[in-house]
């Protein structure tokens, strides 16, 4: 009972950065009905960042907190700057082309980001500084630490602001206005290309608090490490129902929970047949599944148009 | 109303019933737009000119030995292979205008098969000339499967579920070693029977009227052979009703359906042979390294296919082989950026091999905000996509565009 | 139709002139990744032949009575298979009469038939997988101890540690092929493997893997990988609540995975082929030699440089470069290199290879026994 309680909260600890992520595809999605390749790739960018950043501040004595704001600040200024910046040169003078153009300089995009990174960076692994001091707790047989804690604890805040922000602001009533049909929400006086842009920036900064919350909990940041993780949580997303906030937070979660336990239990179940090789299966399993039976996801209405 | 699965029938037919004739009165005559569109125009010149490029076909590999060492005689036989594979995912991207991020599964699912049933793998060492198709046609069958359930879904949907089921495949391959040992798994499958030719190994060096044909050279006329074929086969499928049907669902999905076109099976028609030429690829390629593993089969490789056929131009296939060629070759060429750097700055800033992907995702973006249709666009899209007029090109793409949506 | 056969015979016969014109010069090949994220190893590899060629050139060397130099012709593979079967044509076409490399097992194994297919020896300095070796080639060397010594030299070290033992590869044919080599010596010690769990050369999310290991209260986990997923595993092992030891292969006995891991580096265990550099017989007398050229040695160095003497010194002892006549005097090699003594199998692999392990003490690898080779008697 031990294990398969330890199994749903690693599950719930890795949806949640899922979920962060999902955000940014679901928002882009939900606007402009693009999938945003690129978005895994600022995710990337944000741990980056953050870690160099820190790295740099806790070499020069600067105190912890300070130092965890300034790398955190740094990391959403680079990652708002650069997905505006995506969204302006490579997305917006292709929004009314066919459909296959924005989808493939969305790939280009994020190819270019991340060999940008490589090259800036370097292929090596950077290490999070030991800045967080570990603490273990124990219950009813499983353990949680108080950065796993912390996790949550920001993506659930963080996850709540933005609900907040798309229901009770200004900004967000115009981003649903846009969500439901551009061209009308303009003639009501939108200025669509502003929302567009806040859009991207508001994922953007999303995606850079994810990164710097994934570099502290896995102690390592890597130019590659954005492509996989946007792919799962794009499929978060769709599971959830893309476009759809809440969905993305569900789904995110679900995800990490089906993971941990398929990675945990899959060999037990099927009697050695299936291992925990098959781990990153399922993401696409499920994306896959969602898709072809239930292309609205589980919470999204359902969608009439899908041809 | 035509029966459903009719015009699958049809497109095999036609590119099996092809005579002769036909043949060189049409498709060779196409293939000149090799060389210039004026020489398409006078048959006459037109045969010359298709002369003198075969004969230079010919003697190419001996003429890059010459000028630059037969090291460029095996870049050119993976330049080749590149062609067949650009020229299939063309099928799907160019003239169905489907986005198939999954490609390399295909490739691999090729590859795979050669190399289980002609390998010490289980001891199989059927011969090639039965594989090949075979393997083919197995790919097909993947194409198909994947297809059928997920061509309903819209352009994007299908882009990201094709790019899963490529890296499903990849895992699979990679971890089918147990409980039964089927692909070897990570370790990859070695010792890969050869293409053989009256009992003797294309790999070795033979003598041939006192000419010696190395490995690389037998190699280069093997596939330049089939992707003649493939070419052929390419032209034939652009000019037939299936073609039409193609171009018809790329540009406008519901006009095309209202036109009595069964769109999900022409899709999967374009899914299908797009997968055979992957399959074709994937075998020849397992012949021609011995040696496969997982590792050659991931979506990079998916998304390098893709910069062929976007950067050369989409739909159009002497496009989609300059932009094959290309690709090939543009690391060979990066290897002098190293020493350039060397000499202009004193030392190497950006290591050459660091650049060749940055250079083709700078690749997509710009070809894609700036000239959509390729380097190489097919005289008919480059009409439609940049009229004389500039006020025109944006009316007709807004009516596309609005109809597309 | 007949002139294109008579260019194509003035192409060739050109080609064969020219390379008839060198002949007092014997070319040997060195290939490794000279670009890319393995450069500085490549360039480790190149460096180490080149010292043993200088070296025996300086000593004025006859083949056949015939006064000969030594060159290198030094390619880069950039780590990468494909490239790595272009650059092996090249070398052959080139007229190479041995070739040093690769480095990667996946570059080598390609490369390997062709340079039999063109019966031209290979001393691989670098190269650890099993099947390089195996193939059936006659040509295939190495002067480094395989995977399989070293899954053993791990299993049974283990299994010293404690029967539980639990395994994790990350299905990369390294990771792999050092796993099975360590669950068959485990088993063979009278150990037992009570879980083997896998994960991928990409990932960094452990928890899900480790708490099923965990909950099959092993003695001791072995990860066959790389250190940056050894890193973070161990650190979400700690994070667990699990004291088990860990061990690790050569992909992880590294600096990067003590930077990277931290504090729950602390005690891990990892194994490398070969002895330090430091108890090498010519240990102490290359690094200076080596040093002096240039500058410090990474890995390979040593054995590149033994790669180089072993084939050299084979063609000198059968009087001929050509590979016919010395293959029999390479397969019958017994020298004592800079690294320890050489002699091969009847695979070509080096015979009885060495194998070391390390642990983390106070943050800082610390050899702590070496296993087969001569060291063991």
């Amino acid at each position: 009972m031990d294990v398969l309680l330890q199994q749903i909260l690693n599950g719930l600890i890795l949806g949640s950065l899922y979920a962060m992520v999902a955000l940014g595809y679901t928002m882009v999605y939900g606007i402009l009905e693009l999938i945003n390749f690129a978005h895994g790739e600022i995710v990337m960018l944000g741990a980056m960042v953050a870690v160099s950043v820190l790295a740099l501040l806790t070499a020069l004595g600067v105190p912890v907190p300070l130092a965890l704001l300034a790398a955190l600040t740094a990391a959403v200024a680079v990652c708002v700057a650069t997905g505006v910046l995506v969204e302006r040169v490579a997305y917006r003078p292709l929004r009314n082309a066919p459909r296959l153009a924005p989808l493939i300089t969305a790939i280009g995009v994020s190819i270019v980001l991340q060999n940008l990174a490589m090259i800036f960076w370097g292929r090596q692994y950077l290490s999070f500084p030991p800045v967080l001091d570990i603490q273990i707790y124990e219950f009813a047989g499983a353990t949680i630490t108080n950065v796993q804690i912390l996790i949550v604890a920001v993506a659930a805040v963080t996850m709540g602001g933005l609900l907040l922000l798309v229901q009770r602001t200004r900004l967000g009533r115009a981003m649903r206005a846009t969500a439901q049909n551009r061209e009308v929400a303009g003639l009501m006086g939108v200025d669509v290309n502003r929302v567009i842009a806040a859009t991207f920036a508001v994922g953007s900064a999303l995606a850079a608090v994810a990164g710097l919350l994934i570099a502290a909990y896995y102690g390592i940041a890597h130019y590659n490490m954005g492509f996989i993780l946007g792919l799962k949580a794009f499929s978060a997303a769709v599971l959830g129902g893309i476009g759809n906030i809440p969905g993305a937070l569900l789904g995110g979660l679900l995800l990490g929970v089906i993971e941990s336990l398929g990675a945990g239990y899959i060999g037990d179940l099927t009697g050695g047949f299936l291992g925990s090789h098959y781990q990153d299966i399922f993401a696409f399993f499920i994306l896959i599944l969602v898709l072809i039976f239930r292309p609205s996801g589980l919470l999204g209405e359902r969608v009439a148009d899908r041809a | 109303m035509m029966k459903p699965g009719c015009k699958g029938r049809r497109a095999l037919v036609i590119f099996i019933c092809v005579n002769l004739r036909s043949f060189a009165d049409n498709s060779f005559l196409r293939m000149t737009n090799f060389l210039s569109d004026r020489i398409y125009r006078d048959p006459r010149i037109a045969r010359i000119a298709f002369v003198a490029l075969g004969a230079l076909l010919l003697v190419l590999p001996f003429l890059v030995e010459a000028g630059l060492g037969r090291t460029w005689v095996r870049i050119l036989d993976f330049a080749m292979l590149y062609v067949m594979l650009a020229l299939g995912l063309n099928i799907v991207v160019g003239y169905a205008g489907l986005l198939d991020l999954g490609y390399v599964a295909f490739y691999a699912v090729g590859a795979y098969f050669y190399a289980i049933l002609a390998s010490p793998q289980f001891g199989l060492h059927l011969p090639w000339w039965a594989l090949l198709p075979t393997g083919a046609g197995i790919a097909c069958l993947f194409g198909v499967m994947l297809g059928a359930p997920t061509l309903r879904l819209r352009g994007d949907y299908l882009a990201i579920v094709t790019l899963g089921f490529g890296e499903i495949i990849r895992i699979f391959l990679n971890n089918l070693n147990a409980p039964v040992n089927v692909t070897n798994g990570p370790q990859g499958i070695n010792m890969i029977d050869p293409v053989t030719l009256g009992g003797a190994a294309l790999t070795r060096p033979m003598d041939l009227f006192g000419l010696t044909i190395s490995g690389a050279h037998a190699h280069y006329y093997l596939f330049l052979g089939l992707t003649l074929l493939v070419v052929f086969i390419a032209f034939r499928l652009q000019d037939s009703r299936i073609g039409r049907a193609w171009a018809a669902i790329r540009e406008d999905e519901v006009a095309a359906e209202a036109m009595g076109i069964n769109t999900r099976n022409v899709k999967l028609l374009a899914f299908a042979m797009g997968a055979t030429f992957g399959g074709l690829g994937g075998g020849l390629f397992a012949a021609f390294q011995g040696f496969v593993s997982p590792e050659s089969f991931t979506l990079m490789e998916s998304i390098m296919i893709l910069c062929m056929v976007v950067l050369g131009g989409m739909g159009h296939i002497p496009g989609v082989i300059l932009g094959a060629l290309l690709v090939t070759m543009l690391p060979e060429l990066l290897r002098y950026i190293g020493p350039l750097q060397q000499e202009l700055i004193g030392h190497v800033v950006v290591d050459p091999s660091d650049l060749r992907m940055l250079l083709f995702g700078i690749g997509l973006v710009v070809v894609m905000l700036f000239r959509p249709q390729g380097l190489w666009p097919s005289p008919v899209r480059a009409r439609e996509l940049k009229p004389d007029n500039p006020d025109q090109v944006h009316q007709e793409q807004e009516a596309l565009y609005d109809a597309e949506r | 139709m007949k002139s294109k056969l008579l260019i194509a015979l003035m192409l060739s016969s050109a080609a064969w002139a020219a390379s008839a014109a060198a002949e007092t010069t014997v070319k040997v090949g060195v290939v490794a990744p000279l670009t890319g994220p393995q450069a500085h190893l490549g360039k480790d590899i190149e460096n180490g032949a080149r010292l043993a060629v200088d070296a025996i050139n300086a000593s004025k060397p006859s083949l056949g009575g015939q006064p000969v130099q030594f060159s290198l012709m030094v390619e880069d593979d950039q780590a990468d298979p494909k490239t790595a079967t272009v650059v092996a044509q090249k070398l052959v076409d080139e007229g190479a009469k041995g070739v040093i490399g690769h480095l990667n097992s996946g570059a080598s194994i390609p490369a390997s038939r062709i340079y039999a297919d063109n019966a031209i020896p290979q001393v691989s300095p670098a190269s650890t997988a099993v099947a390089y070796t195996h193939q059936g080639f006659k040509t295939t060397f190495r002067v480094m101890a395989n995977d399989s010594q070293q899954g053993k030299a791990l299993g049974q070290y283990a299994v010293k540690l404690g029967k539980r033992v639990a395994v994790v590869d990350d299905r990369t044919a390294y990771g792999q092929g050092l796993i099975d080599q360590v669950v068959k010596a485990v088993k063979e010690a009278g150990g037992e493997v009570v879980g083997r769990e896998y994960t991928t050369d990409k990932s960094t999310d452990f928890t899900a893997i480790m708490t099923s290991i965990k909950a099959k209260k092993p003695d001791v986990v072995v990860f066959g990988g790389m250190d940056p997923q050894a890193a973070p595993m161990v650190r979400q092992m700690r994070t667990l609540g699990m004291k088990t030891a860990f061990l690790g292969g050569d992909g992880m006995q590294s600096a990067e995975f003590i930077k990277l891991a931290g504090s729950a580096a602390e005690g891990a265990i990892g194994s490398s082929p070969g002895l330090p550099l430091e108890k090498m017989p010519g240990g102490a007398g290359f690094t200076q030699r080596f040093g002096e050229k240039f500058g410090k040695v990474q890995i390979y160095a040593p054995f590149a440089h033994d790669a180089a003497v072993v084939l050299i010194q084979a063609m000198l002892k059968a009087g001929s470069a050509e590979p016919a006549q010395y293959l029999p005097e390479l397969v019958k090699t017994q020298i004592d290199g800079v690294i320890g003594p050489i002699a091969f199998d009847d695979k070509g692999d080096l015979k009885d290879g060495p194998v070391t392990l390390y642990q983390v003490k106070d943050g800082k690898w610390q050899a702590v026994e070496t296993i087969g080779g001569p060291a063991a008697n």
